[in-house]
């Protein structure tokens, strides 16, 4: 996983709460066993005027002119702005995938789903949680600029507009640490394989119908 | 010091190791696999070298992508067959118990854990897949996970975790006759939301989740994710016991024993306290059906489409008017005057022998009306479809104009064959109504097995009490 660190991107926003892990990423692309690839069919069924299928030449498809990624200077966005409770549904990390190989390494919403929350930062994908009202904030500013460019500083855990303008974000330290360094977590638990093996002799001498 | 909750109880249980920082080392008992969320965890254990940890806590079966006819063909979608190829390569490289197709015990994942007894009390069970929650019926500590997760438990067997809030539903009272597990998971979404339970693992209890059968109470905790919850759980019970035993997986003899006096201690204590604490009126569930594009959309069959110029969160009404749009569907409309063209009887949610036989109470004796186009019932597994063709259910689907398939996710997601042109309009079982969900531009309609054979025989929706 590649080190986190501190970027000024395009933003793109998608004004809607509740978006779905089916809109980011629609089933039939689920059937590849890769983990790349994906960036072409994020958002799909928004993205397109024409239905999608895994293995075609997605280029030769019909942009819908309306839809945020198909917009200069959108279609280049690194952070995408949304409402709350984004990503909820399915537990697919085909909808990260999607997002970090479109070229989104983060996402500003006021809530985001729990197994989506968790997905993106094994992936190296920040996922910022904001209040309503500075999400508010950041969509009205988005809507007067042509080319809406915010800057991501993880370590301070600040988001920063061109003027300056910065708010603060929470983060988990773990996490956090995880990103800006870019570690495993199967590499860090393996640390612990004593811890479990030790654990397991316990566990199963006590409830032998799990062994 | 207050007592614990279920929750509490079962988290502790499996705590490996816990960082100052509140971040758990959590073990993991059963580790179901899939054909759509595992081949990326299986190439990045082979790349990294790294053995599986327990290789008897997976229990692996192809579901998603499973064709539920023609299967004398096999898969002919060769991006689909791939996937479930590597599946049964994987399985037999590192020698996983699988029900590969053709196997009686094939079926949908989480119909199948539960029905072998590989899902067992006081567990906690993972998979690539977010309706995991079906399993905390069981009062097992059940939630879906990302595929860098299946990786991490097939390799360490363990989580890295924080701790979930507790939150309570209670159902008040009995339900009235005819009313659901379905219309009551599906009304406890639309009073907290499809972000309710965000945070959260939800123990439902009350009255109405008490009296529910095993079956219905996994229809309950099976959408506990659509309320935005990653577990849902439920005491385990002399209901639990009676179900769990005999099963293949579940324990015999002596240890059986054993394990039904471990278990009678999961239940939450009386003087726990609770995050959050919501309390629903058995007596204000009618039948329900979903009108937008989120399952918090629903309302009672007896109502009305609603209107967004009603509401007064600007965004919120945005939103309905959206889904309203989608959905082609005109604000107040009464919802016998709603007509459908596909009805799709089966999921993760909806397809265990209960539901068959509540829907099949319907449709006995009655025709699928003219103007559907297509009727299908997909059982969750060989066994379920099996038990329905010794009770003599297919034959009365048969006869009314339904389909009889075979085992699989079908319908629910379209992954296979099975889904909606764009436009069509579905009275499905199953567990989300996103748009698209069932097929592009396809537009779905969350309902409990019976409603869905009711709307099936009238080609409209109708409240299932009146017929």
């Amino acid at each position: 996983m590649d080190k986190f660190v501190k970027f000024t991107g395009i933003v793109a926003a998608i004004d809607r709460p509740n978006i779905d892990t089916d809109a980011i990423i629609p089933k039939q692309y689920l059937k590849s066993i890769k983990r790349t690839g994906f960036g072409v069919n994020l958002f799909d069924d928004w993205r397109y005027l024409d239905p999608g299928e895994p293995g075609q030449d997605h280029s030769k498809r019909r942009l819908n002119p309306k839809f945020v990624l198909n917009r200069e200077p959108c279609s280049r966005a690194q952070i995408l702005l949304a409402r709350e409770n984004f990503a909820c549904g399915s537990s697919r990390e085909h909808a990260v995938w999607a997002l970090l190989d479109f070229g989104i390494r983060v996402v500003i919403a006021p809530s985001f789903a729990d197994i989506f929350y968790n997905n993106a930062f094994k992936n190296g994908l920040l996922p910022i949680a904001l209040g309503n009202a500075p999400v508010e904030q950041l969509f009205a500013e988005y809507k007067k600029s042509e080319d809406y460019r915010l800057s991501i500083d993880l370590e301070q855990q600040v988001v920063s507009n061109a003027h300056g303008v910065e708010i603060p974000f929470e983060i988990d330290e773990s996490r956090k640490y995880c990103l800006m360094h870019g570690l495993d977590d199967i590499g860090l638990t393996m640390q612990h394989a004593d811890e479990i093996r030790a654990f397991e002799q316990a566990y199963y001498e006590r409830m032998p119908w799990l062994q | 010091m207050a007592g614990k909750t279920l929750y509490d109880k079962i988290w502790d249980l499996h705590q490996v190791r816990r960082d100052d920082d509140g971040t758990v080392l959590l073990y993991i008992d059963r580790h179901l696999v899939h054909e759509v969320t595992s081949p990326q965890a299986f190439e990045g254990l082979e790349i990294a070298q790294r053995p599986l940890w327990r290789k008897r806590s997976i229990l692996a079966v192809p579901d998603h992508n499973v064709p539920t006819t023609g299967l004398e063909y096999g898969i002919t979608d060769p991006v689909a067959r791939l996937q479930v190829d590597t599946l049964n390569q994987n399985c037999d490289k590192y020698e996983l118990t699988e029900f590969k197709m053709g196997d009686v015990r094939q079926g949908i994942v989480h119909v199948i854990g539960p029905e072998q007894g590989a899902t067992l009390p006081g567990m906690t069970v993972v998979c690539g897949d977010s309706h995991t929650s079906t399993h905390g019926a069981f009062a097992a500590l059940a939630f879906g996970i990302g595929t860098s997760e299946v990786e991490h438990v097939m390799a360490t067997q363990c989580l890295i975790q924080k701790k979930s809030k507790n939150m309570r539903v209670t159902v008040a009272g009995p339900v009235a006759e005819g009313i659901t597990a379905k219309d009551i998971v599906l009304h406890i979404i639309g009073v907290i939301g499809t972000a309710g339970g965000t945070g959260c693992t939800i123990e439902f209890a009350g009255e109405a989740i008490n009296n529910l059968s095993m079956e219905g109470r996994m229809t309950v905790c099976n959408m506990t994710i659509e309320a935005g919850a990653r577990a849902g759980l439920i005491a385990c019970d002399q209901t639990t016991l009676d179900y769990v035993k005999g099963r293949p997986f579940a324990p015999r003899g002596e240890i059986w024993d054993r394990a039904v006096d471990f278990w009678s201690d999961l239940h939450t204590d009386a003087d726990a306290v609770f995050d959050r604490e919501v309390v629903i009126d058995a007596d204000d569930i009618a039948p329900q059906v979903t009108w937008g594009t989120s399952p918090e959309m629903v309302c009672s069959v007896t109502g009305r489409v609603p209107d967004p110029a009603l509401e007064s969160d600007p965004i919120k009404a945005g939103g309905m008017q959206n889904a309203l749009d989608y959905m082609g569907l005109a604000a107040n409309t009464a919802f016998d005057q709603v007509r459908l063209d596909k009805i799709f009887i089966g999921s993760c949610t909806n397809s265990r022998i209960e539901d068959l036989r509540a829907a099949a109470a319907v449709v006995r004796g009655r025709k699928v009306a003219d103007t559907i186009k297509q009727a299908m019932v997909v059982p969750g597994s060989g066994l379920v479809k099996q038990q329905a063709e010794d009770e003599g259910l297919d034959q009365v689907f048969i006869d009314a104009g339904f389909e009889w398939r075979e085992p699989g996710c079908s319908m629910c997601l379209g992954m296979n064959a099975d889904r909606l042109e764009p436009g069509e309009r579905c009275a499905s079982t199953s567990n989300r109504n996103f748009e698209g969900r069932q097929g592009q531009g396809g537009r779905t309609h969350l309902v409990s097995p019976a409603m869905a054979a009711a709307a099936a025989i009238a080609g409209h929706f109708v409240d299932v009490r009146n017929i």
